[in-house]
């Protein structure tokens, strides 16, 4: 599963990444292995995503990055 | 002594800044980039000042884009001239793990740190408390509490700043470096006299980012890091890893957390409910953007009718106070006139730079960015286009500057490309006067204006010109680059009116010192071209019409002298030279002189035809030139020169046209080559001929 199949307000937590640049961008963004991944809002044409991480911040992605986020 | 915010994006380091530097700060560029350089000066206790810099906000000393290059720059480049002789690193308490990131880095690049804590009240709000004493121990470097909101713990800084600033140190924690690469890094770190290993391992890492380095060193670096089969992306992934870790390990002792729910992120979220709302969110953008335009338009009127009177008053005054000369005549006539033209904009531009920085200051702009960003990707752009696309409806200069904050080149190649087809400000009065011409003051269904609406419809026609040049440059532009659109979105805020002000404040300075050298000087010289002319023709103007048109009165007599030396004038036959190309058009050699002068800069047109119809009168009231404009005939065909299509074509012609010599010159320095300016310019004019042309012929 990934942030992608998140429905919202369902949460997950982060697994792994499939994209090595963007994981390195995430990762400075604090989205480590293991934080709390919340979909707070898709936008209104289904992209892109608004999401809550670790119950700290938000942040917003498309949906082909929220793809590349692997989820338990 | 120069000291250096970084810090996160949205950690509130402009806030520090600004309290810190008050009204003693100055925006400029880093060398050789054109990213705002924020540069202000502080005085730290009686008898010293330090310069502040801040640093664009980063995540970490990695840059995804043409900012966070700069910190990376900025901080491994000894000889920087903004290299910074003490870093203060600006956290956000209620997001200390991530914050914590940047601040080792910073730190293991030697350069002596203060750690601010900043926003503790949010952080105590969600049960975070900090033991500051012991985090000071742990990280070896002063710790200060800040609240850079409300302005409490500046002096604390201060000081800690003052005391350090005597002895500088550097903490002397191990700087986190694998054991295979620690001596290669040690090998360049003596080899460039470096700082610390961290530093040269810098130089093997992102040896392809760090410009300042001779091709010679990269080349060498960028093969030492082929012997060592070194994979630069893997080591970025481990180094983030271990920093978050060891970050783990120094928290777990200074941090306690009380889980309570987290109500900033909360609002948040519940006012998100409503502003990305897939029908409210549209509706509510566009309602505010409904009220900009309304405010800009309405609002600014008055203090802009205020500036225009008082420079009417003003130049009345010299004229019956001065001796009539020459001298007087460009005084008046030339400079104050085009010192008004100058002045007049300053309302219009403070209310869009207060609504622009009041969007951004809430945080709601990165909701439009949220909401735009799917309806305009198919258009080349990408939703963080929005920003630029909003703030060019003031002015494209700033506007382009903003595009940086594209990470993607071809994204912000297209966003630069298209963003001087948003109508700005300085185009309005252009339309203003044009439109007041032509569309008839009466109102549809008794509620809009139909004035108001042509002028909605032009904006609108620039809009979607964007769009569809965008889908254009998005066809022929290829690129194999992957760009990411993440982005960290603020939690909603009150503006800080202080920074609102700031902003407007700095905005306006701008235009007024930038942009008004060239419309002051344009009007100067386009006063002499059009007060002297070459030979008989010019200063025989006066004797022809006494001898052929002795049958008129006085001021008929005076007129036709004045616009006989017009004709005869530099600018007259400048004006007449171009007149073949844009007769198609249905522009006379008058308003030909008007389109050169306003290549400069739009705004130019209203001052060189309100400056061609005042020669010779002594009345440069709008009024009268509009009645003047109306009244003006065509000398072959009898026929009025500013004709519905004659209008209707210029008001295109204008929405098109790429008429600002300042756009041409930011464009080149954001891409750095005069390619896309010069492909920028043809297109744009191309696209205004010939719509011109075509509304002209169809309107005839």
């Amino acid at each position: 599963m990934t942030v992608a199949d998140l429905k919202e307000g369902e949460k997950g937590k982060i697994v792994s990444f499939t994209n090595n640049k963007l994981a390195l961008k995430l990762l400075e963004m604090g989205c480590l292995p293991g934080t709390e991944v919340k979909l707070d809002h898709k936008a209104p044409l289904g992209c892109p995503y608004c999401l809550t991480i670790g119950d700290n911040y938000q942040l917003s992605l498309r949906k082909s990055e929220a793809e590349t986020i692997l989820l338990t | 002594m120069k000291v250096a915010l970084i810090g996160n994006p949205n950690c509130g380091k402009s806030s520090l800044f600004n309290h810190l530097t008050g009204l003693r700060q100055k925006i400029g560029n880093f060398p050789g980039v054109t990213v705002d350089k924020k540069v202000g000066f502080c005085r730290i206790n009686n008898t010293t000042d330090i310069e502040v810099i801040d640093l664009p906000g980063t995540y970490s000393i990695y840059p995804n884009s043409l900012d966070e290059q700069v910190v990376l720059e900025v901080l491994t480049n000894q000889n920087h001239p903004d290299f910074p002789d003490m870093a203060v690193v600006v956290v956000d308490s209620s997001n200390l793990k991530r914050n914590l990131l940047l601040f080792e880095e910073v730190n293991d690049l030697g350069i002596p740190t203060i750690l601010a804590l900043n926003m503790l009240d949010v952080a105590n709000e969600i049960g975070i408390t900090i033991n500051t004493p012991k985090l000071e121990k742990i990280l070896g470097v002063p710790v200060v509490e800040l609240n850079a909101r409300e302005g409490i713990g500046i002096e604390g800084l201060k000081l800690i700043v003052f005391k350090n600033a005597e002895s500088l140190q550097v903490h002397k924690n191990k700087e986190l470096i694998r054991t295979e690469y620690q001596f290669a890094s040690e090998y360049i770190k003596n080899k460039f006299g470096l700082k610390t290993s961290y530093v040269g391992l810098q130089y093997l890492v992102q040896n392809e980012k760090l410009s300042f380095l001779n091709p010679k060193d990269r080349s060498y670096l960028s093969k030492m890091a082929e012997d060592l089969k070194f994979d630069s992306d893997k080591f970025q992934a481990d180094e983030v890893i271990e920093r978050y870790s060891d970050i783990d390990r120094s928290l777990e002792q200074v941090i306690e957390i009380e889980e309570k729910k987290n109500k900033t992120l909360t609002l948040s979220q519940k006012i998100d409910d409503i502003l990305i709302h897939k029908v409210w969110g549209y509706v509510i953008f566009l309602g505010i953007l409904f009220l900009i335009f309304q405010s800009v338009f309405s609002l600014a009127n008055y203090p802009m009718d205020l500036i225009d009177a008082g420079v009417a008053v003003l130049n009345d005054f010299l004229k019956t106070f001065l001796p009539e000369s020459k001298l007087t005549d460009l005084l008046t006539d030339g400079l104050i006139v085009g010192i008004g033209g100058v002045l007049i904009f300053i309302p219009q531009i403070a209310f869009l730079f207060a609504f622009i920085s009041i969007l951004e200051e809430s945080g709601y702009m990165a909701r439009v960015v949220v909401l735009m960003d799917k309806v305009i990707r198919r258009f080349g752009l990408s939703g963080k286009s929005v920003v630029p696309l909003i703030s060019s409806m003031a002015c494209a200069v700033p506007a382009i500057m903003s595009a940086r904050t594209i990470g993607n080149w071809k994204d912000r190649l297209v966003t630069i490309m298209v963003t001087p087809l948003m109508s700005c400000s300085a185009r309005l009065p252009i339309y203003t006067i044009l439109i007041a011409l032509v569309v008839p003051d009466q109102k549809l269904w008794g509620l809009f204006g139909f004035q108001g609406l042509a002028l909605m419809g032009l904006y609108l026609l620039g809009f979607l010109s964007v769009l569809l040049a965008g889908w254009v440059m998005k066809t022929l532009l290829k690129t194999t680059e992957r760009s990411y659109f993440v982005m960290e979105l603020p939690t909603y805020k009150k503006p800080r009116w202080n920074h609102v002000a700031y902003t407007i404040y700095e905005k306006v300075k701008t235009f007024v010192f930038e942009a008004g050298k060239v419309i002051v000087a344009i009007s100067i010289i386009l006063w002499v071209m059009a007060s002297y002319g070459p030979g008989e023709g010019f200063s025989g103007a006066e004797q022809r019409i006494k001898t052929n048109f002795s049958n008129l009165t006085e001021n008929e007599i005076q007129n036709k002298i004045a616009s006989e030396k017009l004709q005869n004038s530099y600018a007259g036959i400048f004006g007449k030279f171009i007149e073949p190309v844009i007769k198609p058009l249905g522009y006379d050699w008058k308003i030909g002189i008007a389109l050169i002068t306003s290549f400069a800069a739009r705004e130019v047109f209203v001052g060189t035809i309100s400056t061609i119809y005042s020669i010779g009168a002594d009345d440069s009231d709008e009024s009268t030139i509009k009645s003047r404009l109306k009244n003006e005939v065509n000398d072959e065909t009898g026929l009025p020169v500013f004709s519905v299509a004659t209008s209707y074509s210029l008001l295109i012609f204008y929405v098109f046209a790429m008429m600002c010599m300042s756009t041409i010159a930011v464009v080149y320095r954001e891409t750095k080559s005069w390619k896309w300016p010069l492909i920028q310019l043809a297109y744009m004019s191309v696209l205004a001929y010939v719509s011109a042309f075509f509304v002209y012929w169809v309107l005839k």
